[in-house]
């Protein structure tokens, strides 16, 4: 496993305040809920987000998504996830979670953490920020600005493993 | 002492159960439906070969979000199930028989103290009879097909006590709005037990309504303690014994709150927000152009019941379009034999197929911009139900709305 993960940020904010309840039809509307094809997806994350809709075409391979409380809450889709892989999202730092969107996240390998002081370790969109998996220690600069919960002993070795899928096969 | 979740998981894992720890549980029922579903197919062909399903006495398609399909995507996806159900010896309930998390009950398949999944984010609905659901992703699901197992984070238990009774009329509803409010931000990620009398007083049918907005309220599952109704009904339905689990008197909760139920009344949750819930008669006059009575949170018989005594021998106010859509086709079957659809449609209302309907570009069609809609339903976060403002309330709030035509509470009809 990469113990360090690095990227440039995107603070999903409104007004400048990180959002909270970002349910999963802002994220990925249900009118596209019958794609099955992951590239297709990633046309479409933030798509019903009120100021975020060209998400998709700002985003870059390996960015790191900030958001606020709660974020993924609604429904169980996969797309939710499955549009920020597709685009190359490498983590999603949050206040909190949905539960089965944080779920979601970890079987696919998507990167969550949850870090209650983001919105205070001064950051703006576009900064580059460097965490460190083992002690949850997000860095700008070299400088420590926050600290995320750790990941669980399953999360963790999901992740190793790539998905669940992949830890399964590993029992 | 242990928790109800706590008690149910400990009877269906090797591992101890201890709050905070991931532990490996024993699904005994496993569920997908027409949304996810396809995806769980796609997840199983490409990550083994053969031997796609772990118990195929325990594995069902459910198909509900769009039933019958009006889309090609959906009716794809129902082939796709279909298809791969046929190969497996799986059985599909298809899109004649409703929400697949009701029917589940109706057949009997769940019942107090299992453990099932679902790709349905109101799974946890299962709550009502003292069982365990839990909506999940498609890959989740696919590797439950698979192995009947699933990984979960025991989730501590927050004990809620409703004091007193109202001394207003109230539906299961607007207690359950009530608590989307008190209990949003505090029950994140955590299980809950509901206790009190008006708890006591509830139907099943009234349970079931709690239970599926414990998503909105941000907790895993909310566990009512079976009462002799529920016992009875699912005892008829599984044909079945099965030991029913309380909480011991002593349980290790995380917390208690308390909420005061005496002075519950009509309560509305204003468009965009599930837990910006207001008093009914606190709102200014609103006009409605339609309304929804339906969905895993009221498409129940009692729902249905009240919606018809109140629409029986009148009219809906000129311009408003009311959708009507039962949860199971046994509460579409109750409502023909029993008149009801006579009642409903002379009074103006669209009776459609049971299913979800509204929610999930259901066959039921989604909201215009502009559109103001009365939804019984349990999610009204922006573009959920279309592009209109859409406002969560019970079966009785959104009749009486259907009549007068703005919203409007009990206090406001015209006997």
């Amino acid at each position: 496993m990469k113990l360090k993960v690095e990227g440039r940020i995107w603070k999903i904010e409104k007004e400048g305040k990180l959002i909270d309840d970002i349910d999963t039809d802002m994220i990925y509307h249900n009118k596209y809920l019958h794609i099955l094809d992951k590239k297709e997806m990633a046309k479409y994350a933030f798509s019903n987000l009120e100021g975020w809709q060209d998400f998709p075409k700002m985003a870059r391979e390996g960015d790191i998504i900030i958001a606020g409380e709660n974020f993924g809450c609604g429904s169980s889709r996969q797309h939710a996830v499955d549009c920020f892989l597709a685009l190359g999202i490498k983590a999603i730092i949050a206040k909190s979670f949905g539960a089965i969107y944080k779920r979601n996240a970890i079987n696919s390998g998507l990167l969550v953490l949850e870090c209650k002081d983001i919105d205070k370790a001064n950051l703006k969109n576009g900064d580059y920020i460097e965490i460190n998996l083992e002690n949850g220690e997000i860095k700008k600069d070299g400088k420590v600005v926050a600290k995320t919960k750790p990941m669980g002993r399953v999360q963790t070795a999901i992740y190793k493993a790539g998905n669940l899928f992949a830890y399964a096969k590993s029992l | 002492m242990p928790t109800i979740i706590e008690k149910i998981f400990q009877k269906h894992s090797e591992d101890k159960v201890e709050v905070g720890k991931e532990i490996w549980l024993d699904v005994d029922l496993r569920t997908a439906r027409d949304f996810g579903g396809a995806n769980v197919v796609k997840n199983l062909l490409e990550n083994y070969e053969g031997n796609y399903i772990d118990d195929p006495s325990k594995t069902f398609f459910t198909f509900d979000c769009n039933a019958p399909a009006n889309t090609i995507g959906y009716a794809n996806n129902q082939q796709i199930c279909r298809e791969f159900a046929r190969q497996n010896g799986i059985k599909v309930f298809d899109v004649d028989r409703g929400i697949g998390s009701h029917v589940v009950m109706e057949e009997g398949l769940a019942y107090p103290g299992i453990t099932a999944v679902g790709t349905d984010s109101h799974f946890n609905i299962l709550g009502a009879i003292g069982a365990f659901g839990q909506g999940m992703g498609d890959i989740d699901i696919a590797f439950v097909f698979k192995t009947g197992k699933t990984w979960f984070e025991v989730p501590p238990t927050v004990k809620v006590n409703f004091i007193g009774m109202p001394s207003a009329p109230w539906t299961a509803k607007d207690l359950a709005l009530l608590c989307v409010k008190e209990l949003k931000g505090k029950v994140l990620g955590k299980a809950i037990e509901f206790y009190g009398e008006i708890i006591d007083k509830l139907t099943l049918d009234g349970r079931i309504t709690l239970a599926s907005m414990v998503t909105e309220m941000g907790g895993i599952i909310g566990f009512i303690p079976p009462n002799k109704e529920v016992i009875e009904f699912c005892k008829n339905r599984s044909k079945r014994e099965f030991e029913i689990i309380y909480a011991d008197k002593d349980a290790n909760y995380e917390k208690e709150i308390d909420i005061d139920v005496s002075k519950l009344e009509p309560l509305i949750a204003m468009p965009g927000n599930p837990a910006n819930v207001k008093r009914v008669r606190d709102l200014p006059s609103i006009k409605v152009d339609s309304v929804f009575v339906g969905s895993c949170t009221n498409g129940r018989y009692e729902d249905m019941k009240m919606v018809a005594n109140l629409l029986k021998g009148k009219k809906i106010a000129e311009n408003v379009m009311m959708k009507i859509v039962p949860a199971t086709r046994e509460i579409w079957k109750k409502m023909l034999y029993e008149g009801m659809i006579k009642d409903l449609f002379d009074a103006g209302a669209i009776v459609s197929h049971c299913g979800c309907g509204g929610c999930a570009s259901g066959q039921i069609g989604m909201t215009g911009r502009g559109e103001v809609q009365v939804s019984t339903s349990n999610r009204n976060f922006k573009g959920k139900q279309g592009d209109g403002d859409t406002y969560l309330a019970s079966p009785q709030t959104a009749a009486i709305s259907a009549l007068t035509g703005y919203i409007a509470g009990v206090d406001e009809i015209e006997s």
